[in-house]
């Protein structure tokens, strides 16, 4: 099965490579059948299995089935999205010259790329895989052949390339380490190895992981080439960017995490990820307040959202166990919603500038309430997922006696609440700005029923998880703890 | 192994010299020539380790740096980035050469006091204390190239002298690396090197040049 989850994807950029006009259809088709495999694969693993495939290569315990399942969602959703997305929009835009022709190969590779981050056992391989999420992605940030969107396709490779590499300097010393612990080296291999590591060769690979990974993950000061990315990349690609391919490096840097508390001689790692989650947090707020553009605005809180998930590893074991999984589970689907309604505002007002629009629930009242709820959404706000993970990492910090991070964190949540309303109200509130929005007005059905069913888990999970997911989370955070 | 570990130094200075010649050549192809060079010495290097220490993987990774990074790379590059791009013989720079030399020689001493705890840790691999610093410091010296460098294709070299700099380490160390990540690592490479170049050419057929150190439209405004 998990060999499958790998293949589809594969053969479906060789087919929607040769069939232009049915690449939409097909594309849709295989996302829905790699997260109807991945569900199932996550059901087995809920039941206590660690499910292997290919000689071992390919592996899934229950961390991985989380961001396994998140990842073929949203695979799910910004297919059905793009298939109404890119003609509506791209098709009025002046002097570009969208690659409609390579954008579905190249969404298919991606997607694969992204599901093997999970699904691979060798840690050296993982790393590659990470490297081709940046590779097969460029093109879909330089989805319009214009110079700002090469611009920022550019910084997204050279930097995130950059990081890579430094990670991939951890990546090797980390492999020594394992490998001459008489351990594979995997993730339950880094952890059986994790106490007789010697805590030079953990400590640096952890930093090189930190800042290499870190750069993929947007955390400040290495997160400049986010913002502009997802200023520029088709909406589709922002939910997958932002939703789950800088998770994936995020992924990296929790699972190391357990490792690091089992070697008595790595002192302190939490701080590292304090710091480094705090100023993340921190940056974002302040960023947030000043932002001029719809969609840097959700970039910028997916900083926000990266930042709070490395501080809550970083208040300890309680916080982070159950509110650090949920809050990297919430995220997946609330950012990709968000992204999704942005590019429906795009399409009606014809601009991404936060002062050139507003009365967005006069002029377009359904994209006007879903930018308002998914705003509330990333904003923290009840009933929704994120409120959820934010609340009981910020109870079990202050439960846990760290009342300064967590006083901190708190007032950074409560600066971000603040500036994310403060933008989404511009935009939805007062009355309509005149444009040329009659010309767009029409929105593509395939990006609205997209728009809902990434709404369904963002309201749902706010108050109802099922028995069987709510397991399989417990089973993952149980994974990222020290003591398990 | 005396002999291996004398002439193994000696590659390891040839290789801190062709990082360093990534950073301050003015002229593109004598650029990517350096970067060619550059990986011939981690192939020798890679030989040299393969015999002293009887490892027939470390041929393996001789084999595929070869074939990818002096071989595929640079045809790769030709076709994906296209010829105009080689017909620009100057390249920009940030920074002047003597002020990128002498803050080279800074990141190189950092690189040798950062790797020295390593070095301590891992005592049961002979040629750990010459790769790994060496190693470090090509990584530091690819970081820098892609800081000061205004050319595309010269940030490209970067990049990838980064990468030669971590394996440049990790053959002295992991000496057993799986065949499969092997054969991923040298999948990997020539397809960046591909797409990479694919979005030079792309930068170049837009925008008119292959400067992306001036391309900086894309920022917060106060």
């Amino acid at each position: 099965m998990l060999t499958w989850i790998l293949l589809v994807p594969a053969i479906a950029a060789a087919v929607t490579l040769s069939s232009r006009r049915a690449a939409p259809s097909i594309t849709l088709a295989t996302s829905l059948i790699v997260f109807i495999l991945s569900w199932a694969a996550a059901a087995q693993v809920e039941q206590g299995t660690v499910l292997q495939s290919f000689y071992g290569g390919l592996t899934l315990d229950a961390f991985s089935a989380v961001y396994l399942v998140l990842v073929a969602f949203v695979g799910v959703t910004a297919a059905l999205y793009s298939i109404g997305y890119l003609p509506a929009h791209y098709s009025e835009q002046e002097g570009a010259s969208p690659r409609y022709r390579a954008y579905w190969p190249l969404y298919n590779l991606f997607m694969m790329s992204m599901l093997a981050v999970p699904l691979l056992a060798n840690l050296a391989v993982v790393w590659i895989a990470i490297e081709l999420t940046t590779v097969f992605s460029a093109f879909l940030v330089a989805y319009e052949d214009r110079t700002t969107a090469l611009e920022a396709a550019w910084k997204y490779v050279a930097l995130t390339s950059m990081g890579a590499m430094i990670a991939l300097f951890g990546v090797l010393v980390l492999y020594y380490a394992v490998h001459d612990a008489g351990q594979p080296v995997t993730w339950p291999g880094l952890i059986a190895a994790a106490p007789y590591l010697k805590p030079a060769l953990l400590s640096v690979s952890f930093v090189l992981w930190l800042v290499g990974f870190g750069t993929k993950a947007g955390l400040v000061p290495m997160h400049t080439w986010l913002p502009d990315a997802h200023s520029q990349a088709p909406a589709s690609i922002c939910g997958l960017l932002s939703g789950v391919e800088v998770s994936g490096a995020l992924y990296m840097l929790l699972r190391i995490h357990p490792a690091l508390l089992r070697n008595p001689g790595v002192l302190h790692p939490q701080a590292w990820y304090l710091v480094a989650g705090l100023l993340s947090v921190a940056a974002a707020a302040f960023l947030l307040l000043q932002v001029h553009d719809f969609k840097r605005l959700f970039a910028y809180s997916t900083i926000e959202h990266m930042g709070v998930i490395l501080t809550a590893c970083g208040l300890g074991a309680n916080a982070h166990e159950l509110g650090t999984v949920y809050q990297f589970f919430a995220h997946a689907f609330t950012k990709s919603f968000c992204f999704y309604v942005a590019g429906l505002a795009t399409i009606v007002y014809g601009t991404q500038e936060i002062a050139a629009v507003r009365g967005l629930l006069h002029r377009s009242p359904v994209v006007g309430w879903a930018l308002l709820l998914g705003g509330l959404a990333i904003a923290g706000a009840p009933p929704f997922a994120l409120f959820i993970s934010e609340f009981q990492i910020v109870a079990t910090g202050f439960a846990a006696g760290e009342y300064v991070a967590t006083g901190l964190l708190t007032a950074l949540l409560v600066l971000a609440f603040v500036a994310i309303l403060y933008q989404i109200g511009r935009i939805v509130f007062g009355e309509p700005a005149p444009t040329e929005a009659e010309a767009h007005a029409k929105l593509p059905a395939t990006s609205l029923a997209a728009v809902g069913i990434a709404f369904v888990p963002m309201f749902v999970f706010g108050f109802y998880v099922p028995p069987p997911l709510l397991s399989l989370l417990r089973q993952a955070a149980t994974l990222l703890g020290g003591t398990a | 192994m005396d002999t291996a570990i004398a002439l193994n130094g000696f590659i390891a200075a040839l290789f801190v010299l062709f990082s360093l010649g990534v950073i301050v050549q003015r002229q593109m192809l004598s650029t990517l020539y350096l970067f060619m060079l550059h990986a011939v010495a981690l192939t020798a290097s890679a030989i040299v380790l393969g015999f002293a220490l009887g490892s027939v993987h470390l041929f393996w990774v001789a084999a595929i740096t070869f074939t990818t990074k002096v071989i595929a790379v640079p045809l790769v590059l030709r076709y994906s980035a296209g010829s105009e791009i080689y017909e620009r013989r100057e390249v920009d720079q940030v920074l002047t050469i003597p002020t990128s030399v002498l803050i080279a020689a800074v990141l190189a001493l950092i690189a040798w006091i950062v790797a020295q705890p390593l070095v301590q840790a891992i005592t049961d691999r002979p040629f750990a204390a010459m790769n790994l610093p060496t190693g470090l410091i090509a990584v530091f010296f690819g970081a820098f190239t892609v800081a000061v460098r205004r050319e595309a294709v010269a940030q490209l070299m970067g990049i990838l002298v980064m990468e030669s700099g971590a394996f440049f380490a990790s053959i002295a160390i992991v000496n057993e690396l799986s065949i499969i990540a092997e054969v991923a690592a040298a999948v990997d490479v020539p397809i960046a090197a591909l797409v990479i170049g694919l979005l030079i050419r792309s930068i170049h057929h837009v925008t008119g040049m292959t400067r992306v150190g001036l391309l900086a439209e894309l920022k917060e405004r106060r």
